[in-house]
């Protein structure tokens, strides 16, 4: 990264601080390719390929709207007791869960 | 002959498509691409492609009794009825929101879809596609409504199938397909996940999810209502987080005995068929998914539950021991026998594969590409109750 680039990152970080809680950082190319066909393939045998829900709730950005990325992470992490929601804890970072979560709320990229 | 001569294209394609069978035919579902692979066993081969089904995450497959219609039903509640000998769709109808999977009745003519979204049965006519009965799976004060898992032929033109949030198995007969007769188990346990119907239509089993044990249901004899077996096989041991949801169909069954998945554990429990008492438990790689019987039931098939999920174990049935572990590729989800089982075909879906393998030697005898493959469905099924 040269050094223009390294002091906008960081400027823009700033100013994300200062509007709202800061974006987690992505995975390396490689690994984030691998937990979106996670989440598509794996979290996809429950709430379906497409996300739109099946035997676990539906994922797309409308249904996620307003609930609280906080206990969205948290849920993924340490799945929901009494649910079939198992915890992902051993299979992602707490900054990867976090990751998720935003691209859950802003609608998965077409990564199959 | 006449039609063949209406048209040159149409002249053609009778030209290029002799008499055949369907018995060694059957289809490879490509779950992302919403297609299917058609493929002939006899040569290992694919034929051909049949793309435009929509959402095929979960998809399942059942045949039409003269094995030529394959009836998909995907997760966006899509019904459609695929010509394997044409290689087309016939006809296509979305018929839920959301759908799990379906049966067709004994006599051929009925198709049944089970549904999350809304939760319920709904029951086609095999040859249009109309509906001919919609029962929706309410339950408690009649306003709320279970998803409809584990639907199973029955014979009578019955369908058996559970209610995962409401804990009750209802059977529906079609005798009258105007008008469906309804029994309603209630409080066979929490959380039934998937059902099975016994290979001679007798015995529906639905495996619980909420707690240990299966609830099973004799249908020569209803009047005796549901009964637990495998009660509290757990022990009381904490169970493992599950992060795939185990299946059952009546392949569960070798000889006198069926061969269950664990819930959150690495065992597969054998059960005897006739006093319905546990005979073993079979320790094995990881969370059992599939277990499914060689049509002989000498060897008893085992994939398993993400992350173990590159690994497929071989029982041998009489022993009741692992007698081979295969490692397939990278996320095994389905395997599927020939008719007589001297083959089993296993989808490898991020390898992008079918891998086909010897069950006596469990020699890999080939590949074949395929789109995220899912599940493997040959016409065999269409004989047989249950499926």
């Amino acid at each position: 990264m040269t050094d223009f680039a390294a002091k906008l990152v960081l400027s823009l970080l700033a100013a994300g601080l200062a509007a709202q809680a800061p974006a987690a950082p992505a995975p390396a190319p490689g690994r984030a390719a691998q937990i979106l066909n996670m989440v598509r393939q794996d979290c996809g045998s429950c709430h379906g390929l497409t996300l739109k829900g099946g035997l676990g709730p539906a994922l797309l950005p409308q249904t996620l709207k307003g609930k609280d990325a906080l206990s969205l992470k948290s849920t993924i992490l340490y799945g929901r007791p009494g649910t079939p929601m198992p915890p992902w804890k051993p299979f992602l970072s707490d900054a990867e869960a976090e990751w998720v979560v935003e691209q859950l709320v802003k609608g998965l990229p077409d990564g199959r | 002959m006449a039609g063949c001569l209406a048209a040159a294209a149409l002249l053609a394609a009778c030209a290029q498509a002799p008499l055949r069978g369907t018995g060694d035919l059957g289809v490879v579902v490509e779950r992302a691409a919403g297609r299917l692979q058609l493929v002939e066993t006899t040569g290992a081969r694919i034929i051909g492609q049949v793309p435009g089904l929509g959402d095929l995450s979960h998809a399942s497959v059942v045949y039409s009794r003269d094995g030529r219609y394959a009836f998909v039903f995907g997760r966006d509640g899509g019904l459609t009825k695929v010509d394997l000998l044409r290689q087309a769709i016939e006809k296509r109808i979305i018929q839920a929101g959301n759908s799990i999977g379906g049966a067709i009745s004994q006599d051929g003519r009925m198709v049944a879809a089970a549904n999350y979204e809304p939760g319920g049965l709904k029951v086609f006519a095999t040859d249009t596609l109309e509906l001919l009965a919609d029962i929706p799976a309410t339950y408690g004060d009649g306003k709320k409504s279970a998803k409809v898992v584990g639907v199973a032929d029955a014979p009578g033109n019955r369908f058996v199938y559970s209610l995962f949030e409401a804990g009750e198995i209802w059977v529906a007969d079609l005798s009258d397909p105007k008008r469906p007769a309804v029994s309603k188990f209630r409080n066979i346990g929490k959380e039934p996940y998937d059902g099975l119907i016994t290979p001679d239509g007798r015995y529906y089993m639905a495996g619980l999810f909420g707690e240990d044990g299966i609830a099973l249901l004799d249908l020569w004899n209803p009047a005796a209502g549901v009964q637990r077996v495998l009660d509290g096989y757990g022990r009381g041991q904490e169970k493992l987080p599950v992060y795939k949801m185990p299946h059952l169909r009546g392949w569960a069954v070798a000889g006198t005995h069926a061969f269950l998945p664990a819930i959150g554990r690495h065992e597969v429990l054998v059960v005897d068929t006739v006093g319905w008492k546990e005979s073993a438990r079979i320790p094995v790689h990881g969370q059992p998914v599939f277990v499914m019987a060689r049509p002989d039931g000498r060897q008893v098939w085992v994939n398993f539950a993400f992350p173990r999920n590159d690994t497929v174990q071989v029982i041998d049935a009489p022993s009741r021991r692992v007698v081979q572990t295969l490692k397939p590729g990278k996320a095994v989800l389905h395997m599927e026998f020939t008719p007589r089982g001297e083959q089993v075909w296993i989808s490898v879906r991020d390898d992008d594969r079918v891998v086909v393998y010897d069950t006596a030697s469990f020699a890999s005898l080939k590949e074949l590409p395929a789109d995220k493959p899912s599940g493997i469905f040959f016409t065999t099924r269409a004989a047989r109750i249950g499926f």
